[in-house]
Parts: C-alpha cells; structure tokens; sequence
C-alpha cells in the first residue's frame, strides 16, 4: 500500500541522511536538541501580527540546512501533515478578523490575512529545525542526549527498540497489504470480514517474538540498560553553538531586524 | 489530531510538557515497582506493530470509504494503561521527528490529548469496569466477553477522542491562534470526532476481538477461566447488533448536537461586533510589538518613506507590518535564497570532485 511504502522510504531517507558527515553532524546531539528548542519556542512566540520580525527567523534553518549538506527542498514534502491542521486554523483569520492594517495602493492588507500567513509560516519554520534535528542526528545519539538530559531510562531504551522495529513492522504489514490487495483485486482496503484476523494474526506473531527478543537480550547480558553511541563531552564548541543562537534569536525576537535592514535602505 | 508547533504558544506547549512529562514519570515509576523490564521488547514491538497498523485502511461498509485503528485504547487493552502511556509517547516522538506529523514543541500536548486520554481515561473509567462487569452475561461466556470488548473499545474510542478534540480546541484558543472562537471551534472539531470515533472503536474492537478469541491471556482484565461455552451469537452477529446500536445512539447524539445548532453561525454572524481579536488576541505590548525600536523604527520609516501612498492605515497598526518591514523582509528572504544557491553550489562541486 502506498502510504506504507512511503513510510518505510521516508525512515531510510531520514538515516541515510543522519549518517552522513559534516559540521552539524560532528555537533554535540545536545547542543542541537537545546537549539532546536529554542528556536521553535522562539518562532512560535512571536506575536499573531508581526510577520516580519518573524521573516528573519528564516535564516538559522537555512544556514544550518547549508552547513550540514542538506538541501532545503527535502524537507518539504513532510509539510503534507503539518499545513493541513495549521491551514483549518488559519483560514477563518482573514474572514473574522478585518482589521486593516496596511495598505499597499488599492489593495488594504488586514489582521486576519497577516495573522494567517504569520501561523503558516510558524508550521514552516518549526517543522524546519526539527527536520534539520533528525536528519543531522542519528537516532542513537539522539536517544543519548535525551539520557544525559535525565529522560527516564524506560523511555529511551523503548524508543530505541521501537524505532528498530518500525521498520521491521512496516514491511511486514506492506507485504501483507501487499498478498491481500492480489487476493481482492478492486477492493480499496480491508473488507469487514478480515478487519480483526488482518492485524490480529500479525499481532500475535508479534508477541511471540517480542519474547524471543527478549530472552535473546537476556542472553547478550541485557539489565534494563542499553549502551548508546559514545557521546563526548559538551565542550567549548558546543557551549559556543549555543551561545551565539541563543542570543541571535533573542535578538531577532526583541530588535525588529527587518524593519531597520529596511528603512536602511528606504532611507 | 497532531497537533503542529505553529499552533500552540509557548507558555501553553510548556503547561502540557510538564502534565504529560508528570504522567510519564508516574508510569515510568509504576512500571519500575513492579518490575516489569520483561515487557519492554513486548512494548516496543506492539507499539511498533500499533505505528504500522495504523497505516492500514480498512474499507468501512456501504461507504466507499475508510478508517483505521485507534492506538491508545489497543496499547491500553494489551500492556495495560501504564505501559500503553509510554508506548503511545513514543509512537508520537517518533511520528514527530521522523514523520513531522505533530511538532516537536507540541509533543507534550499531542501526548495529552491522544495518549493520556487513550490510555488513562480509556482503562481507568472504561476498559477495567466494563471488563469486570457482568453486562451480557446472558448470552454466554464468550459472547459476553466478546460483547463487552466490543462496547469497550468504541466507548472507549468515542469519549477519549471527544476528549481529545476538546483539549485541542481549548489549546490552540488559549494560545490566541485562531480568530475561530472556541464553541465555533468546538461546535467543528466534536461532530468530526464523533464519526471517527465509531468507525475507530469498531476497528480496535475486532483486533481485540480476534486477540480475545485466539489467546485471550494477552488482554488485560479478561477472565481467562472462562471455558469454551459455544456462545448463542457469533463474532458477526453481535459486531451487527452492537453497529447498530452505536449507529443508533450516535446518530441521536449527533441529531441531538446540530438541534442545538450552529456554533459557527452563531458565532460568525450573531457576535459580530463583540471583537473576537480582543477575546483571543495575545497582549501586544507585551509581546514588543510596539517597543521603543519599532517606534524609532517607525518614525524613521514615516520620514523616509519613498512612497506617500503607502501608509499605516490606523496609528495604532503594528509597526513590525510596515513598508519598510516588508522590504527588510524581502531582503532576508533573497539572503537566504542566496545562501541555498550557494550551498547547492558547493554540494555539487563536491560531488563533482569525489567523481
């Protein structure tokens, strides 16, 4: 099935990708993880209205996706799950909210309008940096960072296992979907009488080998912890990254850069 | 119902941080007490399987159209509430950073909404006491069993999604997102939510159902004692009569809700002038939009201006939204235009000088 298969694409992409090496990647998985954060509760604080202070937030995802060797495109298509929601939100601004705020000619610009391009362009800029996060960080080193962090060990040792068996997963039900679509030909899903057999049967195999794996991790001297990628410390340049975003993005929240870099050039 | 970063704000992202990192750490506690490190490969797989499965359409009859399965009350049902929390949060981690399906800022309320609500909500007040009910004893052990699965999983399914539904309404109008307010907001989100509710709860009900019949021990709450009483209703015919039941008390309840109508009406055309931007709007001086700088940035553009025409059309418009922030903007937006087009420069001279 089609959304299973892009699924299953989209996790090798996004491996492939963290496994590559540059800058960004040699990063301490901290130090991104703490910007990354920052840089979206920054985006998403910006007021309803200010459009473009917000406009300048564009530069970090950018230099960072350049940095890294990422082209910006790839991230796009993943916008499919995000404007969706974002959009329903936003579309009732320009009706409800008329307030004229500018106008360009004959053309007059009101809240609403603004408010709306403000909220996509908060889903674009957020979904961004947390693509740049993933593609730049390989899960394990993720997962180590969210330990030194002090995330419970039960929750990254299952985030762990659960995302090596995603793809387990993902290809078992495809070639399953796969069996019954040539055994009902025309049908467009499940029919009623196999909703319960489909998965059920799936799932019990499951459970049987979630027991298996777990007598063979008892086996390899399992004792509740894993041992994850060998993280450094922190280090000068790791304290430096930080640092200079923070204090950009304070700046891009509290100065409004364009408007200046504008009447700069106006003036 | 994932929600994206774009929609909450700040101080709200971090309440609903803090109430499910609580539930976490609660569960995460439970599950030390007691143990049960054994069932960490049982989570991971199941909620692995759980991520997949939602994947699959199931046809829903005489429709033409499809739905899928509901993961919090399917983890709850299998590895109990505590357990099935975790898992859903990691399901939702994973669709965040891989998927961008849910923003990463809005992981915490994303877990509230549909983990919690599944998990605890769905066991606690549902599962558990339906399970140890004696509702339709009468017709046999195993229709019973099978009957009460059935009612608890699209109970279940409904209300923890109405739940749902809400919380994101009441988030993201917290948050001053939206012009929408919140009945209207409300009065949209609970009726979509009722249908996919049906349709999911009777999906989950069939997996569980299949699971009840072929190894009931895996289910929490079952009685396992029971013997092989050969039951007076098939698997089919109580999945009919309970659809017909639930298509009978939710068409009410939906019939019931548009009687009381037009939560979007009302409030578009009947509140008109009551100023939804006041109800919602965040406090702008709070949030710097009218700073000492963007005055001094204002008057400097009222000076300057190159086009008379163009002005503010009330004096106290934002002045992030001039002129000349515009064309500050277009000049960030060709920076970094810029900046790609050099960056894919150099990737490709790279790539040349490997080859």
């Amino acid at each position: 099935m089609d959304k299973l298969s892009q699924a299953q694409r989209e996790l090798r992409e996004m491996d492939a990708l963290a496994a590559q090496d540059s800058p960004v990647h040699r990063l301490h998985p901290v130090c991104k993880l703490l910007v990354t954060v920052c840089y979206i509760a920054t985006v998403v604080s910006f007021s309803k209205y200010d459009f473009t202070g917000l406009v300048v937030m564009v530069l970090y995802p950018v230099l960072m996706f350049q940095a890294a060797g990422i082209p910006v495109g790839t991230c796009f298509y993943k916008l499919r799950f995000v404007l969706p929601l974002v959009c329903a939100v936003g579309l009732a601004n320009p009706l409800l909210d008329r307030t004229p705020m500018l106008r360009l000619g004959l053309v007059t610009i009101t809240g609403g309008m603004i408010s709306m391009v403000t909220l996509m362009l908060k889903g674009v800029f957020s979904l961004m940096a947390s693509f740049l996060l993933i593609a730049a960080t390989p899960m394990d080193s993720l997962c180590a960072a969210l330990r030194k962090l002090h995330v419970p060990q039960v929750l990254t040792t299952l985030l762990l296992l659960t995302y090596r068996y995603i793809g387990v997963m993902l290809e078992e039900v495809t070639v399953m979907t796969e069996a019954y679509r040539l055994r009902a030909p025309g049908q467009k899903g499940i029919h009623i009488s196999a909703w319960g057999s489909f998965l059920g049967q799936l799932l019990l195999r499951s459970m049987d080998r979630a027991q298996e794996l777990y007598d063979s991790m008892l086996l390899r001297g399992f004792r509740g912890e894993f041992f994850y990628a060998h993280v450094p410390p922190f280090g000068g340049s790791g304290a430096v990254f930080c640092g200079v975003w923070a204090a950009a993005f304070l700046a891009a929240r509290l100065v409004p850069i364009a408007s200046v870099l504008g009447s700069f050039f106006m003036g | 119902m994932h929600m994206a970063d774009a929609l909450l704000a700040p101080a709200v992202a971090a309440t609903m941080y803090a109430a499910s990192a609580v539930t976490v750490g609660a569960s995460v506690k439970t599950l030390r007490k007691d143990e049960n490190m054994a069932k960490l490969p049982t989570m991971a797989v199941t909620s692995a399987l759980v991520f997949a499965g939602q994947m699959i359409n199931y046809t829903i009859p005489g429709t033409g159209s499809s739905g899928h399965l509901c993961g919090g009350m399917m983890l709850s049902a299998l590895l109990g509430p505590q357990a099935g929390f975790l898992s859903m949060v990691v399901i939702l981690t994973i669709q965040a950073l891989f998927f961008a399906d849910g923003g990463l800022l809005a992981l915490g309320a994303n877990c509230w909404n549909m983990a919690f609500y599944g998990c605890f909500v769905g066991y606690y007040l549902l599962w558990r006491p339906i399970m140890g009910s004696k509702l339709f004893a009468r017709l046999g052990a195993k229709a019973a069993g099978r009957s009460r699965i059935l009612l608890a999983s699209i109970l279940g399914c409904v209300i923890t999604l109405q739940l749902g539904a809400f919380s994101v309404a009441v988030e993201t109008s917290v948050s001053g997102i939206t012009e929408l307010p919140l009945g209207a907001f409300v009065g949209i989100m609970q009726p979509i939510h009722l249908a996919i509710g049906l349709v999911e709860g009777l999906i989950t009900s069939a997996v569980l159902v299949f699971v009840y019949e072929a190894r009931p021990e895996l289910l929490m709450d079952v009685d396992t004692s029971v013997s092989a009483v050969r039951s007076r209703y098939s698997l089919k015919t109580t999945m009919i009569i309970l659809a017909v039941v639930v298509a009978v008390v939710g068409g009410g309840l939906s019939l019931a809700a548009s009687s009381n109508p037009d939560g979007l009406e009302w409030s578009m055309f009947g509140n008109a002038e009551a100023g939804y931007s006041e109800n919602m709007g965040l406090d702008e001086e709070r949030y710097g939009i009218s700073s000492g700088a963007a005055e001094v940035a204002g008057s400097i553009q009222e000076k300057t201006a190159f086009l008379p025409d163009y002005a503010f059309a009330n004096s106290d418009s934002p002045a992030g939204t001039s002129v000349s922030g515009l064309v500050g903007s277009g000049i960030v937006a060709g920076a970094a235009f810029l900046v790609c087009m050099a960056g894919g420069f150099f990737r490709r001279k790279k790539v040349a000088a490997k080859a």
